[in-house]
């Protein structure tokens, strides 16, 4: 078996991974940092995120204001330490960025500019036109181009850990190219996966984003932490799941019900104004937005398509000049993938599955509970997202705490001595079972595509937008059939080329344990908070649940949770308020 | 630095990559093509022009007689089909130039990008008007 | 479910083909599938085996290259129904001038060594502390190389290229425009490092415009046109150089 030796090793290409890789080097760049990625790190998800990414820089703003926005708009579950140390770093990362060539969109005096963003009380979500993740992740890609301590390994996928003596030692990894499977050992390892919205059917998410990292470190006893808050982002084009940016509420798009009635204004959310208001109305949180979707279905007032439901995204009213200059992007995803001009036309939208706030346990260093191990990005919980993340917090996340991971991993691996021979025989088991279990396996009465399909009702009907005691029961249940089905699963390809149906089988496993991390989660906290929303218990429940979920991985499969505490600093727990009420400063977003 | 004129890289391990042939008919695929094509095929007779400068230069240099000679050759039927083509292909260089023009030369006025259209005119505005000059010199001589 | 369209679809196994074959599939034609959707549908209900590379299914994560009928598209931006009318069965092959891998997949290893030859970053002669803030730049500024930096490296560009078909040394579009991005960027201080690369033959010489590479491009980064700037740059410079051999640097 081949093996290779590197001290730092990232699972993972997207902004997390790429900006740890790039603190290892700056750390030490005698330390050998190796990128693994499932898929070329340019392609990677972070490449589709379009609204921006909040950082305090203006006059007037403060990091006290974005941390209260954050820690609200989490429902006070944020830790609120974490949420200090993220808004300070925030802004000093971005303009790391700058440094190093993203374009930002600048004002006319050639600085920054900035737009405001739901849930955000000030203008301070930096933007590179309506592409921003797009060009974050370039401009990092082309960057580590110039640390030659940074190896890559382009399309290998990863499927487990090695762990001895208590101590994460490296990956299994499998190169798509050739088949060839193999240990890459490390001293630390950060994973940097990303999300696992396709655990859902419906989803802004690419189809790379399946859960592998949550997944793997569950495995390794890692527990994962508030994996029952999955955001649903209110506007996606129904079929492709395609995001319309909040952007383009901010720019001053409503949101109507086949009426023609901005319905927002009957759930709490504020007063029309036909200015946009910071943190009313279109602008509110995304949960509640989403919310408000699922009632107005109830009232029977949303239009019917074959995609189901939908209200409208009404842009007409900003005219040519304004989208064509402020959201082209929006107007292309329209134009491209439904045929629909947002000019002329209204958007259909539903909710879609979009983020997920839970994630690996990590302290505010990366660092999970399992030695040498260490999360950052959408993958890890640190947590400052707590029960619902505000849109362009997640960016700076992944290079605030992608760059602390990166540093503090780096700074742990030159303590660590070499990888244990143990570690071997581990790899020659794992690349046996894959070959067992998938490369070598004929007969099994499962098809790959139908487990998915199931698990993927099983979730939406289960765990969506509204849950309670009985449609997560049945989703727990379901899910458990499923993994038993899983094993009688066959592939028609047995190639060691590329073969992308090996790693569909792969991925497919993993979302199954995420899948069921986030209904066990789900079923334990019986209270409503934030994107969590039980029917049988409407109401936040301080007393009980202001803490995290943390879920376990059993030997045998089974799974045990176990609160944790919330840190709270400076923010007691207060009522989330949107709209009029909210003391907010009437100022208009532009 | 000579990093890139090492001919293309790919990865060890895999067992076999299919590489297409390309048809020794691929330039008539597409006219884009075949316009490449013909530029390379070009520079032939731009070396001859360059040759034909070349014996005029020489037979300047050695006199009227020797002139008169060049001349006569120049009419030889075969030479003017020859020069005719090659004027053909330099026309066609100068258009092609021409309307590369407004790509190569993204000319800015008052922080906006001059259309395209005005660069490709303003080119061939001097192209006639630099004619004109010429063809009023050759008649009045 | 009345409507199909019938694909053709390139299949090739490097373990047991001797050579590449095509294969024909039916598949539901619906206004809103792309050629992507329809190449999942296979993927899920027909046959397993069928391999190609795609993520984003939004045009920007840049996996999805295919030739489609002949030309170099992103197939998850080109609707079938844009061929329902067409003659014959739809045509699907990999890239055209890389190596295939299998099937759709091809191999471009060669275009991620080429693209980080020319230095795709920001080079300064001294950075500025972060705590002194951004490095000013006017929207005119940034709107000088913005087009350039507009490119999801799909290497279209490259299947569009018979000069990259004939002699795969040649940078190619993306990686020059890449370049020349970051040349034209106000913050950058790297063109003469830069200029080593592009201005050798298999750089920007390579190239005698054919003008493809721009046209395929799904995000309109026109590569040609910044290889031509480029030349023209180059020989200013080179003749600044040739005038003044000492002060041009
Ligand atoms: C449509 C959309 C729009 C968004 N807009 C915004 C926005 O405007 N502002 C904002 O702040 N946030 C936004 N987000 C959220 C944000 O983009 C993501 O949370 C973030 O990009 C995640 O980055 P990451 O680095 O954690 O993971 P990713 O970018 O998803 O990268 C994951 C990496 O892990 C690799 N990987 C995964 N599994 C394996 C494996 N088994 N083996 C090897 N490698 C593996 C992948 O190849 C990839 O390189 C948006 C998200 C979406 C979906
Ligand atoms: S220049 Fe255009 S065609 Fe070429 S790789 Fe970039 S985006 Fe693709
Ligand atoms: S799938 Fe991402 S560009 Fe087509």
């Amino acid at each position: 078996m081949d093996i290779s030796y590197h001290d730092v090793l990232l699972v993972g290409g997207g902004g997390a991974g790429l900006r740890a890789a790039i603190a290892v080097a700056e750390t030490n760049p005698n330390l050998s940092a190796a990128v693994v990625s499932k898929v070329y790190p340019m392609r990677s998800h972070t490449v589709s995120a379009e609204g921006g990414a909040a950082g305090v820089i203006r006059p007037g703003d403060t990091l006290d204001d974005h941390a209260y926005d954050t820690i609200s708009g989490g429902d006070w579950l944020c830790d609120q330490d974490a949420v200090e140390i993220f808004v300070k770093e925030a802004p000093e990362e971005l303009l790391r960025l700058e440094h190093w060539g993203c374009p930002w969109s600048r004002d006319s005096d050639g600085r920054v500019a900035v737009r405001a963003f739901g849930g955000m009380k000030n203008m301070r979500t930096w933007f590179a036109a309506d592409k921003t993740g797009f060009h974050l992740l370039h401009t990092l890609f082309q960057t580590t181009f110039k640390y030659k301590s940074v190896t890559r390994y382009d399309e290998w996928f990863v499927t487990r850990l090695l762990v001895d003596e208590g101590r994460v030692q490296g990956v299994v990894a499998l190169q798509l190219m050739s088949g060839r499977i193999q240990a890459i050992t490390a001293k630390s390892v950060i994973l940097c996966t990303g999300g696992c919205g396709r655990v859902f059917p419906f989803t802004t998410n690419a189809s790379i984003k399946t859960g592998d990292g949550m997944a793997l470190a569950f495995q390794a006893g890692v527990p994962l932490k508030d994996m029952e808050f999955v955001q649903y982002h209110p506007t996606g084009l129904p079929f492709t799941g395609i995001l319309i940016t909040e952007a383009a509420r901010s720019e001053g798009g409503y949101l109507i019900n086949k009426d023609g009635y901005r319905y927002l204004q009957d759930y709490n959310l504020g007063t029309p104004t036909p200015q946009p208001v910071l943190r009313n109305m279109e602008l509110g949180p995304r949960d509640r937005l989403s919310q408000a979707f699922v009632k107005e279905v109830e009232k029977g007032r949303t239009t019917d398509t074959p995609y189901g439901p939908v209200v409208h995204l009404d842009l007409r009213r900003l005219g040519e000049k304004v989208i064509n200059t402020r959201l082209p992007f929006v107007r292309e995803l329209c134009l491209k993938y439904e045929n629909i001009d947002p000019i002329k036309e209204l958007i259909p939208v539903r909710p879609v599955i979009h983020y997920m706030m839970g994630g690996v346990h990590t302290d505010n260093d990366g660092a999970t509970p399992l030695a040498g191990l260490y999360a950052a990005g959408e993958v890890a919980c640190v947590s400052i997202n707590g029960a619902n993340r505000l849109g362009s917090n997640s960016l700076p996340e992944l290079l605030v705490f992608g760059a602390r991971a990166g540093k503090a991993a780096a700074l742990a691996a030159m303590e660590q001595k070499p990888p244990s021979e143990r570690v071997v025989s581990q790899a020659l088991d794992e690349k046996l079972r894959l070959e067992q279990q998938f490369l070598r396996k004929t007969g099994g009465r499962e098809r790959i595509a139908t487990i998915r399909s199931e698990m993927h009702k099983a979730m939406e009907n289960g765990a969506g937008i509204y849950r309670n005691q009985t449609s997560l029961q049945k989703a727990a249940d379901k899910l458990r059939e499923l993994r038993e089905r899983f094993r009688e699963v066959s592939l028609d390809d047995h190639s060691l080329t590329f073969n992308t149906e090996l790693l569909a089988a792969l991925e497919q496993s993993f979302m199954l344990d995420v899948g069921s991390a986030i209904v066990e989660s789900a079923l334990h906290r019986v209270e409503s908070r934030g994107a969590h929303q039980r029917t049988d218990f409407p109401a936040r429940d301080d007393r009980n649940f202001l803490a995290h979920t943390l879920i376990f991985n059993n030997s045998d499969g089974s799974t045990r949770v176990k609160p944790a505490p919330v840190v709270i600093t400076r923010w007691p727990p207060a009522e989330r308020v949107y709209g009029v009420q909210s003391e907010v400063k009437q100022t208009a977003a532009r | 630095m000579t990093e890139t004129r090492q001919p293309a890289r790919y990865t060890e391990y895999h067992p076999r990559w299919y590489r297409s042939r390309v048809s020794t008919w691929w330039w008539l695929a597409q006219w884009p093509y075949l316009k490449f094509i013909l530029r390379e095929i070009s520079s032939v007779f731009v070396a001859w022009f360059v040759v034909v400068l070349l014996l005029q230069i020489r037979a300047l240099s050695r006199g009227s007689e020797a002139y008169a000679a060049f001349e006569r050759w120049l009419q030889n039927p075969l030479i003017v089909l020859l020069n005719m083509i090659t004027l053909f292909f330099v026309v066609f260089h100068a258009v092609t130039w021409f309307n590369v023009a407004p790509r190569a030369m993204a000319i800015r006025f008052r922080g906006k990008r001059v259309p395209d259209f005005w660069i490709v005119g303003a080119n061939y505005a001097a192209w006639a008007a630099v004619s004109l000059v010429l063809a009023w010199f050759l008649v009045r001589s | 479910m009345a409507e199909t369209i019938s694909l053709e679809v390139f299949r090739y196994s490097p373990e047991r083909d001797a050579e590449p074959s095509f294969q024909r599939y039916d598949v539901p034609l619906r206004k809103d599938w792309v050629v992507l959707d329809a190449l999942n549908y296979i993927k899920d209900k027909v046959d397993g085996s069928l391999t190609f590379r795609w993520s984003c299914r939004m045009g920007i994560c840049g996996s999805c290259g295919m030739m489609v009928n002949g030309e170099p598209k992103l197939t998850c931006a080109t609707f079938l129904s844009n061929y329902a009318r067409e003659q014959g069965p739809l045509r699907v092959q990999p890239l055209r001038y890389f190596p295939v891998i299998r099937d759709l997949v091809v191999e471009i290893t060669d275009f991620m060594t080429k693209l980080q030859s020319v230095k795709p970053w920001l080079i300064r002669g001294k950075e500025k502390p972060i705590s002194e803030g951004e490095y000013l730049q006017t929207p005119e500024q940034l709107d000088r190389y913005k087009q350039f930096s507009m490119c999801i490296n799909c290497v279209l560009c490259y299947s569009a290229c018979p000069v990259y078909g004939l002699d795969p040394v040649f940078i190619g579009p993306a990686a020059i425009a890449l370049a020349q991005r970051y040349n034209m960027d106000s913050r950058d201080e790297g063109a003469h490092e830069r200029m080593d690369i592009l201005a050798q033959h298999e750089g920007i010489w390579g190239c005698t415009f054919v003008g493809e590479c721009t046209k395929v491009c799904p995000k309109h980064v026109d590569p040609a046109g910044a290889i031509q700037q480029y030349k023209l740059t180059a020989t200013i410079e080179r003749f600044k150089s040739f005038l003044m051999p000492r002060g041009a640097k």
